[in-house]
Formats: C-alpha cells, sequence, structure tokens
C-alpha cells in the first residue's frame, strides 16, 4: 500500500547516518587497537592515520543522526514513532531539546556525541598514549551506537532506531489506511514534569559528565597496556578533575530541577536514580584524591586504578538500573522496559570495558610499584587516603541499598526498601558529613610526608574555635527543629553543621593566610570551602523545613466519615483547602485563591494565589506577593503540578497543588447564549451586566503569551454585577497551526462564563454567555518554608569553581587557551539558560 | 602501603559496612493476608483499587482523608486510610504500591505508588488503545 503525505527521507538518510557511524566506530576501535600494538612506528602512524579518519567520520554521522532527529520532531512528523511519542505541536520550540533526550535514543546519542567531542580533543592532546585511550573510547561508541541502531539480526532487533514508523511499530487499524497521517494529528508530546528550562540544560550537562569519565579509565588502561606505570596520573588528571566538576554540577542541577519542578519539596529524595549516579561522583572523587596523591607522593597508585576503574562500572551500573526497567516499583522516575534484548545489550555495555580493565589491573596488581615506608600519620597524604576511603565507603552503602530490586530479581526474594528511606541513608551519610567536614577542614594544613603538631594546633586552633563557638550560637538563636528522629539525631545533625562551618572557615583561613588570596593556587580550598556551604546549607534547609500548610493548627476540619484508625496526633494534615477567594490563613500567610489563568500549553492552568502577611500587632502589610503553581490535568485525570515558589535571599516560600476540584461535568445542560455585540455594547445576564471594551490582537502580558506566528484575538471585557463588585474577563480565540482554538474566561463568584467564538458578517463579534450552578472551584494545597536553600546553591557554584581553577592549572596549555575555552562553556550555558527562559 | 594493612582495611570496611547494613530495617511486600499477621509492621502492599467498593474522599471537608479499598491478586481485601489528598489518577490506576502497616483491618497507608497508563508512554499496549480511538 502507498501511504499518503509521509516524509520518508529525513529517515533513510539519519538511518543510513546511524549504519554509517556504526561502521566507522569499528573500523576507527579496531584501527586504534592494531596501532596500539603495533611496534613499527610508521606502521603505526598509518594505522592512526585510518582511525582518526574513521573517527572523524563517525562523528560526522552522529551529528547528522542528532540533526535527522532534530528534524523530525520540529517537523511534527508523527509518521515517526520518536516525533509521535516525544513532541507534539503545542510544545514550545524551546523544549524540543528535552524532548530529544526524553527518549532512550536520544540521550544514548547525547552520550555518544560527547564521546565525539571528547574524543576529538583527546587526537590532538593524548600524544603517545592516543592509540589505546582512543580506542577504549571507540568502543564506548561501538555499543553506544549499537543501541540506536535498530538492525535485526537473526530475527532479534539489536539496538532501537530514532527513525522507525509509527505505522510498524503500533498494531492498529488506523493503520491500514493510506491516509493515516491524518488521524495522527498531534504527538504524545513531552512529559509535563519535564517542561522545566532545567530540564534543556540539566541532561547534557550530566551525560558529558557520563562521557567524561571514560577518559581516566581509557589513560588507566593505556598505562596498563604499555606497561608503564604511574605516568598516566599526570595526563588523566585534568580529565578526572573536569569529570569531577561536570558530574557534581550536572547531579545537583538535577537536584535543582527537581525542587523547581517536582512536588516532593526538595531537591534530594534518595531516589534510586539519583543515587545511581551520585554513587560514580563519590568514587570518582575518592579516585581524584589518590591520583593528587600520588603526584605528590608517588603513594597510592594502586588506590588510583582502583577507584578511576570502579567509577566508569558504577557509571555504566547506573546505566543498567534506569534503563533496563528494574527499578520498578521503586523509582518515580527511571526509564521504563525496553525489551529484553536491550537489556542485555545494555548488560554486556556495562562488563565490556571495565571487567577486562580490572582484570588487566589485578593481573598486574603486583608490579604496579608502591612506596614500603607506612605514610606518617601526620602526613596530608594519610588523611587523603583515609578521605577517600570513606568516602568510598558511603557510595557502597548507597548502592548496596539502592540495588535492593536488584538482589530480589537475582535471589527472588521480596525484600522492599525501609520505612522512612531519606532517614535510612541520612542517619549514616550524616556521620560521614562530619568526618569529611573534618578531614576536609585540617587535610589543607597538613603538609605531604609529614607535619609539625605545633604548626598545625596554631594553624588549626582559631577556625575550630570560630565553628565552635558558631554552632552554639545557631543551637541557641536559631535551633535546628529536626526533632522527630530524636535526640541522637540532632546531635549528629549538630556535629555535622560544626564540621561543615570548620572546613568553611578553615579553608577560607587556608586561602588567606597560606595562599594570600592567590585563588590561582587554592583551587582544592575554593572546592572544599563550596563542599562545606553545599553540605551545610543542605543540614540547615532540611532541617528546618516547614510545612506551612498544616490543617490541624489554622484550617477547617469538618470530619465527614468515621475515622478507623482515630486520627493521632502524628498523622499529617499537611494540605489545606482553598475556596476560590476565601481568605484562609496559612501559617504567618493569608492566602487566597484569586483565579486562574489558561495557558497556552494544553490541559495547563495557572492557579493565582495572593500570600499576604500582617504584623500581628498593627496590622501592617508586611509581604504582599503572588504565586502561581501550576498544573496539567490529562485527559485521563492525571494531575500533575509544578510548584510556584517565592525566592528570597534567606528562604523559599514553595508550594504545588495537591487536588483541584473536578471540572464542570459533561452533564452541564445549560447552554451558551449568543451576543453579536461591537466594542462598547453591553449585555446583562441575571446577576448584572457585561461591557465589551475592546479587541486585542496577540496582546503581550502575563495572561496571554502569543507567539508571533499564532493569530489571537482577545475580547476585553468588564461585568459588572448588581452588588456593586466587578471583575475583568478575557476570552479569547486563536488560530495556531491552522486550528482554531477557544480560551474561555469565567467569572467564578457570578457563576458566569464567557466565550468568545468569532466575528459576524456585519463586523459585531461573537460573545456568548452562560451561567451555571456549579460547585465552587477549589484547589488543595501544600506549603513548605524553605530556609536558606540558596546556600545549597551557592556552595554548588563554588565547589564547580574551585575545580574548574584546579583544572586550568593542571592544563599544560597556555592559561589564555584554558581561560578562553572554560569561558566560552559559560556563554554556551548562559545561551541555552536564555533560550530555555526566553 | 602493606598488603597486610590493606587486608585489615578491607576487613574493617567489610565490618563497618555489614554494621550498616544491619542498621537499616528493611520492609517487605506482602499480600494483604500476610500483611494483617504482620500487624503494625512496616511493609509494602501490591495491591489494586477495589472498584466495588465507595472511594471516600471530599477535599472541601478534610483534604487530608482518603478512605478507599484495595483488593491484592488472591482477592483479599482491605479497608485503606491515607491521611493526604487523594491522587487524581487514583480511580485509573492499574495496580497500587501501598506502603504503611495493617492496624486491626484496617491499613495505615503512608504512601501510595501509582501505576498509571499516561505515565507510561513507552507502554506500546496503551499507545495502540489511544491510537485505536480515533
Amino acid at each position: 500500500m502507498i501511504f499518503e503525505n509521509e516524509h520518508l527521507l529525513p529517515g533513510q538518510v539519519g538511518q543510513f547516518f546511524i549504519i554509517l557511524a556504526f561502521i566507522s566506530s569499528i573500523v576507527s576501535a579496531i584501527s586504534y587497537f592494531t596501532a596500539s600494538k603495533s611496534q613499527l612506528e610508521d606502521e603505526k602512524q598509518k594505522w592512526i592515520r585510518l582511525a582518526r579518519g574513521a573517527f572523524f567520520l563517525e562523528s560526522f554521522s552522529l551529528l547528522a543522526v542528532f540533526i535527522g532527529i532534530f528534524y523530525i520532531c520540529s517537523h511534527h512528523y508523527f509518521e515517526y514513532f520518536y516525533a509521535y511519542k516525544h513532541a507534539s505541536k503545542e510544545l514550545e520550540p524551546k523544549y524540543l531539546l528535552a524532548c530529544i533526550w526524553e527518549g532512550q535514543e536520544g540521550s544514548f546519542l547525547l552520550w555518544s556525541l560527547w564521546h565525539c567531542v571528547l574524543g576529538s580533543i583527546l587526537i590532538f592532546t593524548a600524544k603517545k598514549r592516543e592509540a589505546p585511550v582512543m580506542a577504549i573510547v571507540n568502543i564506548a561508541q561501538v555499543f553506544l551506537v549499537l543501541m540506536i541502531l535498530g538492525v535485526y539480526f537473526l530475527n532479534v532487533r539489536i539496538g532501537s532506531s530514532p527513525f522507525v514508523l509509527t505505522r510498524n511499530e503500533l498494531v492498529g487499524p488506523i493503520f491500514s489506511q493510506a491516509d493515516y497521517l491524518t488521524f495522527l494529528k498531534d504527538g504524545v508530546g513531552l512529559n509535563p514534569l519535564l517542561r522545566n528550562y532545567w530540564m534543556v540544560v540539566h541532561p547534557p550537562i550530566l551525560f558529558l559528565g557520563f562521557a567524561s569519565t571514560i577518559v581516566p579509565i581509557a589513560f588507566a588502561y593505556s598505562s596498563l597496556f604499555t606497561k608503564d606505570w604511574g605516568g598516566w596520573v599526570k595526563a588523566a588528571l585534568p580529565w578526572t578533575l573536569l569529570s569531577a566538576c561536570v558530574l557534581g554540577t550536572g547531579i545537583m542541577m538535577g537536584g535543582k530541577w527537581a525542587y523547581e519542578s517536582l512536588s516532593f519539596g526538595g531537591y534530594w529524595a534518595w531516589d534510586p536514580v539519583e543515587n545511581a549516579v551520585l554513587v560514580p561522583w563519590l568514587i570518582l572523587v575518592a579516585g581524584l584524591h589518590c591520583m593528587a596523591v600520588f603526584n605528590s607522593t608517588k603513594n597510592a597508585l594502586r588506590a588510583s586504578y582502583f577507584f578511576i576503574i570502579l567509577t566508569y562500572l558504577f557509571v555504566l551500573y547506573s546505566t543498567f538500573l534506569t534503563r533496563t526497567g528494574i527499578l520498578g516499583d521503586t523509582s518515580v522516575h527511571a526509564f521504563t522496559e525496553a525489551g529484553t534484548a536491550m537489556n542485555v545489550l545494555i548488560g554486556i555495555f556495562v562488563i565490556a570495558i571495565p571487567i577486562p580493565v580490572f582484570f588487566m589491573y589485578f593481573k598486574n596488581y603486583k608490579k604496579i610499584p608502591t612506596i614500603q615506608k607506612e605514610e606518617d600519620i601526620s602526613s596530608r597524604e594519610f588523611w587523603m587516603f583515609i578521605g577517600a576511603l570513606i568516602l568510598f565507603l558511603s557510595a557502597l552503602f548507597i548502592i548496596s541499598i539502592t540495588s535492593l530490586p536488584v538482589y530480589n530479581k537475582i535471589f527472588g526474594s521480596n525484600i522492599a526498601e525501609p520505612a522512612d528511606r531519606e532517614f535510612a541513608y541520612n542517619k549514616v551519610l550524616v556521620l560521614v558529613a562530619v568526618i569529611v567536614g573534618l578531614l576536609t577542614g585540617a587535610s589543607q594544613f597538613l603538609k605531604y610526608k609529614n607535619t609539625g603538631n605545633k604548626y598545625l594546633i596554631k594553624k588549626l586552633s582559631l577556625p575550630f574555635g570560630i565553628a565552635l563557638a558558631a554552632t552554639i550560637l545557631l543551637a541557641i538563636f536559631y535551633p535546628s527543629e529536626f526533632t522527630k528522629k530524636g535526640p541522637g539525631f540532632l546531635m549528629a545533625i549538630y556535629f555535622a553543621l560544626f564540621a561543615s562551618i570548620f572546613s568553611l572557615i578553615a579553608n577560607a583561613f587556608y586561602l588567606r593566610t597560606v595562599l594570600n588570596w592567590n585563588l590561582k593556587a587554592g583551587g582544592a580550598a575554593i572546592s572544599h570551602l563550596g563542599f562545606a556551604l553545599l553540605i551545610g546549607g543542605m543540614l540547615i534547609s532540611s532541617g528546618n523545613r516547614k510545612v506551612i500548610s498544616d490543617n490541624s493548627k489554622t484550617g477547617l476540619v469538618i470530619p465527614f466519615a468515621k475515622d478507623p484508625t482515630g486520627r493521632g496526633t502524628e498523622d499529617p494534615m499537611e494540605n489545606l483547602t482553598l475556596l476560590k477567594g476565601v481568605p484562609t490563613q496559612m501559617g504567618k500567610y493569608i492566602v487566597t485563591y484569586v483565579n486562574d489563568s489558561a495557558s497556552n500549553e494544553k490541559d495547563r492552568t495557572f492557579y493565582n494565589l495572593h500570600f499576604q502577611k500582617k504584623d500581628s500587632v498593627t496590622g501592617k502589610v508586611e509581604e504582599n506577593f503572588v504565586l502561581t503553581p501550576d498544573a496539567y490535568r490529562m485527559k485521563d485525570n492525571n494531575l500533575t503540578s509544578n510548584p510556584g515558589t517565592k525566592h528570597y535571599l534567606t528562604h523559599d516560600i514553595f508550594t504545588y497543588i495537591s487536588t483541584i476540584s473536578v471540572p464542570i461535568p459533561e452533564s452541564d445542560t445549560t447552554t451558551f447564549k449568543q451576543h453579536d455585540m461591537s466594542i462598547g455594547d453591553s449585555v446583562f445576564y441575571s446577576k448584572g451586566y457585561f461591557i465589551l471594551n475592546k479587541i486585542e490582537k496577540n496582546p503581550q502580558n502575563e495572561r496571554f503569551n502569543f507567539s508571533p506566528t499564532d493569530t489571537s484575538l482577545v475580547a476585553d471585557i468588564t461585568v459588572y454585577g448588581n452588588d456593586g463588585t466587578s471583575y475583568k474577563a478575557y476570552p479569547a480565540l486563536s488560530i495556531k497551526n491552522q486550528e482554531l482554538n477557544f480560551i474561555n474566561d469565567t467569572v467564578i463568584s457570578q457563576n458566569l462564563y464567557l466565550n468568545f467564538s468569532g466575528i459576524t458578517g456585519n463586523n459585531k463579534f461573537k460573545i456568548n454567555s452562560k451561567e451555571t450552578d456549579k460547585l465552587t472551584d477549589f484547589i488543595t494545597l501544600k506549603a513548605y518554608y524553605f530556609p536558606y536553600i540558596n546556600l545549597v546553591w551557592l556552595g554548588l557554584v563554588i565547589m564547580s569553581c574551585g575545580f574548574v581553577i584546579s583544572l586550568v592549572n593542571r592544563i599544560n596549555a597556555p592559561r589564555l587557551y584554558a581561560y578562553l575555552s572554560v569561558g566560552l562553556v559559560f556563554v554556551f550555558l548562559f545561551y541555552m539558560f536564555l533560550l530555555a527562559n526566553s | 602501603m602493606k598488603t597486610s594493612s590493606i587486608i585489615i582495611l578491607v576487613v574493617i570496611a567489610a565490618a563497618i559496612g555489614a554494621l550498616l547494613m544491619y542498621s537499616v530495617n528493611f520492609s517487605t511486600y506482602d499480600t494483604v493476608s500476610s500483611a494483617k499477621q504482620k500487624q503494625g509492621q512496616y511493609v509494602h502492599l501490591i495491591a489494586k483499587l477495589d472498584k466495588s467498593k465507595p472511594i471516600q474522599y471530599d477535599a472541601l471537608k478534610d483534604p487530608n482523608y482518603l478512605s478507599f479499598y484495595a483488593v491484592d491478586s488472591l482477592g483479599n481485601s482491605t479497608q485503606v486510610i491515607y491521611h493526604n489528598p487523594k491522587p487524581p489518577e487514583l480511580e485509573q490506576s492499574e495496580r497500587v504500591v501501598l506502603k504503611g502497616k495493617m492496624e486491626g483491618n484496617v491499613f495505615e497507608c503512608n504512601d501510595i505508588l501509582l501505576k498509571c497508563p499516561s505515565k507510561y508512554k513507552d507502554n506500546k499496549q496503551e499507545l495502540e488503545k489511544s491510537v485505536s480511538q480515533y
């Protein structure tokens, strides 16, 4: 059968480039491997030339594939399954990139594109290690391209191509019709949870972090392969710093996204998906410290190898956890299962590189040089090693709980995660924070080999004293209210708080007294300072987070059913119902649900909540602001809400909608009455009258945000009630993608619905009105008070800057180029940010 | 570092790890009848919404009280009390994972995980269902 209106060319071209990328990555991998084995310089150079050519061809092909996906998504070619699943017509263009990395195929592609970028840099910088290093990068590329290959081999589909057709993937009666595309008017679109600008920026950063972890292990492999122990560390150190910086930033950007877009009220929930990326970062940082120790003292070489190889294994393991559907019941945001063949493929990818390298490591273990002399207990390297070990242990602890579904799968057991997941992790990691805080604070002042006790006491006693005083002051004037886990945990919080403050101050002192504010040499101190601020900010903001929508204190409760459990005092009453137009006391605020406004996006509604805080004595208004949390109500009643947050320097007021009233039932029998109105005409309804003030074309205001390609008309109407009240209403009609849409408006307190349906022949406007006695609109709200959350974000930024400074210092390239490239990255990020915020 | 000290470190690490794991109170996946035998113990109940029994929820009166009945794959059912708003997609859910404990004949729930059609766009059957509506 010939199907009508299909655009098959971009898919065929895209598929061609996928296959070309696959073949050239194999050619490049084999050539690099042969080059690395070759003894003759002449022959080696020949192979390297071939390998480079193949690598650049592969990079070009992958870029073409990316452009292909972008093309089918941006043109809404729903004959392609990928576009149908991830794109939709109403989706704003700024989310197009997010569409691409929403799916498995797009995110694998993103990962492999970063390999291309990193590989191109390595070709010019790795010098004599180029062949073995690039061989590893290309083996990973072969696997990643395999994931999107979508070719049948012995009746099994290997990988899943982004260019498969909807009619081949889905079974349905419409696909036997030549004109099936006329039925596929719109795609499923991007998951509402992902419609956030952080979702445009955060995945590329995270995947750069993922992709960059291959470089350290590739260097480790090159040294094991050439039996040139130790030399790799210096070359790999800048790459490890880059990885730690990018991966760390990516993880916390995910936290920022969760905070702004998810409704669990926080930035970190110990969700398996979050843990799965945190673990490789912790091990990477452990490895980074061992490498730094080796660089200065020739100690800890074996540990460096071990941690670096393990990091990559855990990066791939996290891919396995999130992409095979194994997390199933335990995580809110894992990918769903992609089929057995895909799972097996991912499984092979997990072990294909790290296990052989581990094998080489253990085989050569005895040959890797170590220093026989024990480290001095007052030496910096000893404590750095202890710190690395602590990070490694906490990573093991986290991953062993996260892997529960894997044990269940293997052993057929039915163990579930603990009752209070967050506490199960927190009670252990708060102790880790104490140790890490003390170590990062004190170890800066330690010297390699050994340190004099007097020097240490002299340098550390002041930061120690200040931190102690600060903690005591905090405990008195701003006590942590996290008492629900008992005094033991509260003490641990204070210890951790003390340790973070100590680390913060000690590192600042180090910058001042030892380095004289020579920031260029202080990358490590700056990173540690940022990390301490991050941890301290987490302790304060999470410890003192308060639910302010507490019904038990302020709200009105009418028990309507006998609660068979009897309501205990510990039962949560954390949600507050707000009736439209009725001011309600919530914490220190009086909150009024003023109205709601439709959005350009399908099914999305913004709820305007007016917050007012008055002085209890004078009655003077102290704070006055409007928050607009929003919610998507899907066809099947599925509600996805996005928080509305008021940011202050010292705290955030964080709200989200937990329930909304059921919309007007379909059985509503009242119908619209049509009025043909000119500008200035008035029409009476049962409780008053309304006037059409004007008609505006494509207005731009906080309520409407039409794109220039839309054609829209908005009626500006004032409603005057008989009781002397007046209201504004803006029913509108818009033409978008050749489809006519009506945006109705309601004046709830008058039970009046207004609709603008068009223009009559004699230049009058068709305004329709309807009155209905439906239930009052209401929403149920959950609201938090988040103190000092900005410390967390500030800490993150400082930490990343520290990494960048260390990185620039360790690159052999001229300073200017180094700073220039870092600057370029920031400009790029800022551009993405602007793009997403436009 | 000497091999002996590495071995000691590994042993200490393993011991700490074992202690930490021991400190975590893992829960289990249960059916209604096995949960009833573990009165007051925190369990994960895998069940379905019992659509033959009423769902009680009225946000206008008390937004923090939801009562419904859940039935497991063996056909046993129990009342569930949840002190939070009703998840909007509860009625559409195909499967629910309830976290909480049995108190008498009532399951006191702290957290509900829903498996819903629209959240799983990668599920081909669901996509096919929506395509055949045209």
